[in-house]
């Protein structure tokens, strides 16, 4: 049915907000993992594979989605305009050099891999920003949102790897507190520039709401259990905070996805410049229902 | 060179939707797809009240963000202006839908008929299973306009070349025609009247024009 007010889009649900929490939290790992094998010689193999689970879990869920599954090849027909397709191609060697690294257990495949994932976590926020159908999404300011959060989960997903494995946590634990600290911003920084236009009047109400999830999740959740963590590690009790702090600052990013692709999607809703000038009536004003000023 | 474009006269439309029930059934559209359909707007308080009915669907635009994102090059502009879908290439990721600022665009995941489990004979005669699972959305009845030159004959001015929609208003509310030939009908309506655009201030250049006043 068509939405004469924004409301929000039905074509997207769960299985395409998957792909953008588990791409973007898979991809930022896999860039983590990367940084603290390059400076710290750590082992990446197990934190590797996971990034490639979480990625695969992502592409997955949306090749479930899509109408005619059996055609998914055709993804990669236009690179030239399409931000899915090129997507699609960054995951290729992503894919290949993530395998290679953990088979051959080098760090500069690795590092390979993490540039890919880079490509893919940009990709991913363009996605979001060429929909111009979608009025929050078409904030450019979502695209640095949507790569500081992938760096934010994934580094989290890190902290969480290390912890239990009882490896070295302070580097993981440092990316993790710097990217929730960029997100924080990235998200203010977005919230500013769509509170400062003619919005739907939903999603103006949301925003509040919204600001306040990450704010606690992000920081407050991960920036102050990550840092007591530390402090404690490898104790138990540390370890524990290590995790419990991990686990928000993912929390914090997988809510802020999910609800930009499912409860924050707002089409654009109808509208008209004049209402019409009818027998020998005059023109009216506009209509533009369901927004504010 | 040619530029099909739609012209709706807000001022004539009555909303009496008989645009809609020609394009379903020229197009065999199940339940829930309507590629054009008059939406009923309502803006003031009592006394000071206006109403508009406002005919809808795909804009053809000019910069079609559907096909920027289409990651399977299904959605192509032709250089008539037409905005198609081949739906033998299409995937049906419906990226084209969200990125469509008009909601013009429909996917079934399965087949639905008008009344039950069976086909009309007319959703018989003009379903296409090509259909299920990937985008579709309104054509300006391509299939009738190419037949139509083939035959000589001008869209716009001869309705078997015209779209379905533009042929069954009763109140020649609808209009369709070649926005590069001055001398065209639609090219006149817009000389002639004021006019705008939907969602124009997002850059797609939507080729379906709304008359609203005299100049």
């Amino acid at each position: 049915m068509i939405a004469l007010s924004p409301a929000q889009q039905s074509y997207w649900d769960w299985r395409a907000a998957s792909n953008f929490l588990g791409g973007g939290a898979g991809g930022g790992l896999l860039i983590a993992a990367a940084l603290d094998a390059v400076f710290l010689g750590s082992d990446f193999r197990i934190a590797a594979l996971i990034a490639l689970g979480l990625i695969g879990w992502g592409l997955f869920s949306v090749w479930m989605e899509i109408g005619r599954p059996f055609r998914f090849l055709n993804v990669f027909r236009n690179p030239k305009t399409s931000w899915m397709s090129r997507e699609a191609y960054a995951a290729l060697p992503l894919f290949a050099f993530g395998l290679a690294s953990v088979a051959f257990a080098s760090i500069w495949v690795l590092v390979l891999a993490a540039g890919f994932a880079a490509v893919f976590l940009y990709c991913q926020a363009r996605i979001l920003f060429a929909s111009k159908g979608i009025v929050a999404w078409r904030e450019a300011a979502i695209v640095p949102l949507i790569v500081a959060t992938g760096l934010a989960e994934g580094s989290a997903l890190l902290v969480a790897i290390a912890a239990l494995s009882g490896a070295p946590v302070l580097l993981p634990a440092v990316l993790t507190i710097a990217f929730a600290v960029a997100r924080s911003a990235a998200f203010q920084t977005y919230r500013h520039r769509l509170e400062g236009q003619s919005l739907p009047a939903q999603l103006r109400a949301a925003l509040g709401g919204l600001a306040g999830l990450t704010r606690s999740l992000g920081l407050a959740g991960a920036g102050a259990s990550i840092v007591v963590g530390v402090v404690f590690y490898p104790a138990l009790a540390g370890t524990a905070l290590l995790i419990a702090g991990a686990l928000a600052a993912l929390a914090g990013g997988w809510l802020l996805k999910f609800r930009l692709v499912c409860r924050f999607a707002h089409v654009q809703g109808i509208a008209i410049a004049h209402t019409p000038a009818r027998g020998g009536g005059a023109a009216g004003p506009a209509i533009k229902p369901g927004w504010t000023p | 060179m040619t530029r099909y474009a739609m012209v709706v006269d807000l001022r004539r439309c009555v909303g009496c939707q008989t645009c809609t029930a020609a394009c379903r059934l020229a197009n065999a559209t199940p339940p829930g797809v309507q590629w054009r359909r008059v939406v009923d707007m309502e803006v003031g308080t009592y006394p000071d009240v206006r109403r508009a009915f406002v005919p809808v669907g795909c804009m053809h635009c000019d910069e079609p963000p559907c096909m920027a994102v289409c990651p399977s090059t299904a959605t192509r502009k032709r250089d008539d202006g037409i905005v198609t879908i081949d739906y033998d290439i299409c995937i049906g990721c419906a990226y084209c839908a969200v990125a469509c600022p008009y909601q013009a665009r429909y996917k079934v995941e399965k087949p639905l008929y008008a009344y039950g489990e069976e086909p009309t004979e007319n959703e018989a005669e003009r379903d296409d299973p090509r259909r299920i699972g990937v985008s579709t959305k309104c054509t300006f009845c391509v299939d009738k306009i190419d037949a139509g030159l083939a035959k000589g004959l001008t869209p716009g001015k001869d309705p078997e070349a015209t779209p379905a929609c533009v042929n069954s208003c009763i109140a020649d509310a609808l209009h369709f025609g070649d926005l590069e030939d001055p001398d065209s009908n639609v090219s006149r309506l817009l000389a002639e009247n004021s006019h705008f655009r939907m969602h124009e201030e997002l850059g797609t250049g939507p080729n379906l024009y709304y008359l609203w006043d005299q100049p």
